[in-house]
């Protein structure tokens, strides 16, 4: 079987965003990979694990710093890492980038298509899906419990909705994303981390997947961010010291008859 | 605007009802489109129950299309992308919008995809810009706002967050024909086949009014009971922290953050949370806050509208008896 994981890099979750000129300013982010696309490596390895054959490749679409979010996937035990290199690629747009991803998944072949259900970062939510629309084949978005049978080529997932889980039967190929709780990700070894030096990382450029640069480029893009800012700041508040029974009193008080929610 | 605009709205039914974020996104439609002389569609797919066809056009629709068939009688994305590709050729919407719920998030980008057009997620606000739409959302869950515009294919499609219109009064003078469309044979090959609901009678995070988080200083998952109580009093649903969800105390469908909910409420209680930077993301567009927190110096002071300085063993279990007390009244 195989198994295909795209993975992105976002600032980490703890980076304060700061604004310049309307823009993000990355320049002192720290890089780390796509919290929710460690759950779609983690859950390729698994079945990988429990079928006990099957292939593991993770590629990833943007600029060189992109290589170390596939490394980290070899690390952990992907067999193969193929940085597909986003120049001239509307990298802020998840149609374009969907459409890049596309062609690289029919050039490396896929039984099952894995990624996070969103990147932390410009949270689109969009890319998966549209990526198997693009390959004409099913999908289940924010999944938390998977199950493929190759054999019988189908898989039963279960995704997170309102108030619950909805129970999901699809034929293979598809795609799903992944949602936290799919699995819980493991750490690199030592030997996986030496591993990866011996390993050779592929760079595709959109020549190599028969992409045609104006199709993926700026004006293709389907959406384009005209400016960021920050939230507006909250106005400091009242805080309240003492006795529980009178400061709960005093708080109740206050939100009823100040804030009037309640 | 040069000609009349066309906003049309994928109204999400649940058991054949409409949902509420249906009649929000027609009040933002509604407001769209008069600016400029335009009208409003409405697109219901699947099994819909008597009376609410109607009920879009007394809530703000012009023309209300309706695409049933075999293949729409569960929600299943390739047969629902295509519904969705039919109800736009009737239309010919310039901006189409869908709610950014479970089943909104999971259509919008098949049917983006499938429509060659561009799709905003998860929207707070929309204006026009010389006759073009630009919508405004949150990135990085929150930490900052973006004005987003879009190429040159039609329509525009933006996902709605729930809670940010409230929907016009029903009007009973108003009505509008009901355009079935028969979708044909198509092929399913991803079906949801049962649901399977979690705490029973609870709003869900991202549409709640109140919230009550806990956090590390919990201790640990028997004295999340503590907040179980406050929130049966309030009518409120249970939110976590990630130090919470990565202890193992509570699932992680709990969370509120960046790696979790991002949450919209009337009323926030944050019990026993720091305010990392990550959580703040999720809930800094919480109407009130109310933080709850032994430390002075908790970075959550900083964004709580109110705070109380204590024992959180202590102040919940006063807060939830004030609270009895005077809901009674």
């Amino acid at each position: 079987m195989n198994l295909l994981v795209f993975v992105k890099q976002v600032p980490d979750t703890e980076t304060r965003i700061q604004i310049k000129d309307g823009q993000v300013d990355t320049s002192s982010v720290k890089w780390v990979v796509n919290p929710y696309d460690e759950f779609a490596i983690e859950e390729a390895l698994r079945i990988r694990e429990r079928l006990g054959a099957g292939r593991v490749t993770v590629a990833g679409l943007g600029p060189d710093r992109v290589k170390d979010a596939i490394k980290y996937g070899l690390s952990l035990g992907a067999d193969e890492g193929v940085h597909l290199k986003g120049d001239g690629v509307a990298l802020w747009d998840p149609s374009c980038v969907s459409a890049v991803l596309a062609a690289a998944a029919r050039k490396i072949g896929f039984d099952l298509v894995l990624t996070g259900k969103q990147g932390v970062d410009y949270d689109w939510s969009q890319a998966g899906v549209m990526l198997a629309e693009r390959l004409d084949v099913p999908h289940v978005s924010v999944v938390v419990e998977l199950h493929v049978d190759p054999a019988a080529k189908k898989g039963t997932a279960k995704r997170e909705v309102e108030g619950g889980a909805e129970t999901v039967e699809f034929e293979l190929p598809a795609l799903i994303t992944a949602q936290k709780g799919l699995n819980e990700p493991r750490y690199a070894s030592l030997k996986g981390i030496m591993a990866v030096k011996k390993k050779v990382i592929p760079e595709w450029g959109l020549g190599d997947l028969g992409v045609d640069p104006a199709s993926v480029g700026p004006d293709a893009a389907g959406v384009h961010f005209l400016e960021f800012s920050l939230p507006p700041a909250r106005s400091a508040g009242r805080i309240l010291e003492g006795d529980p029974a009178e400061t709960a009193h005093e708080l109740v008080r206050l939100l009823r008859e100040e804030a009037k929610v309640i | 605007m040069a000609a009349p605009v066309k906003v049309a709205v994928v109204a999400e039914t649940k058991a054949g009802a409409v949902r509420k974020i249906a009649l929000e996104m027609l009040a933002e439609a509604r407001r769209l489109a008069g600016a400029a002389g335009g009208s409003v569609g409405a697109v219901v797919i699947g099994p819909v129950a008597a009376g609410e066809a109607e009920r879009l056009a007394k809530h703000g629709a012009d023309r209300v299309v309706h695409v049933d068939g075999a293949a729409l009688e569960r929600y299943a994305p390739e047969a629902y992308a295509g519904a969705v590709k039919r109800a736009v050729e009737a239309l010919a919407p310039d901006v189409l919008f869908f709610g950014a719920t479970a089943q909104g998030k999971d259509l919008a980008p098949r049917a983006a995809a499938r429509l060659g057009a561009g799709l905003a997620s998860d929207c707070v606000g929309f204006e026009w810009k010389d006759g073009a739409l630009v919508a405004r959302r949150p990135v990085f869950a929150g930490k900052a706002f973006a004005q987003v515009a879009f190429g040159a294919a039609r329509p525009q499609i933006a996902s709605v967050r729930p809670n940010t219109y409230k929907p016009a009064e029903a009007d009973a003078g108003r009505s509008a024909a009901v355009e079935t469309i028969a979708l044909g044979e198509v092929r399913v090959r991803a079906r949801v086949t049962a649901f399977e609901a979690t705490e029973g009678g609870v709003a869900d995070l991202t549409e709640a009014t109140i919230i009550v988080s806990g956090g590390r200083a919990m201790g640990g998952p028997d004295n999340f009971e503590l907040l179980r109580k406050l929130c049966k009093v309030l009518g409120a649903t249970m939110g976590a922290s990630r130090a919470a969800v990565d202890a193992g105390w509570i699932d992680h469908s709990y969370q509120v953050g960046q790696t979790g909910k991002v949450v919209n409420p009337t009323l926030y209680f944050a019990v026993g949370i720091s305010g990392a930077i990550q959580h703040l993301a999720g809930m800094s567009s919480s109407r009130t806050i109310v933080a709850i927190n032994k430390d002075k110096e908790a970075p959550i002071f900083k964004l709580a509208s109110y705070g109380i300085v204590g024992d959180l063993y202590k102040v919940v279990p006063a807060l939830t008896e004030e609270f009895a007390k005077v809901l009674k009244e």
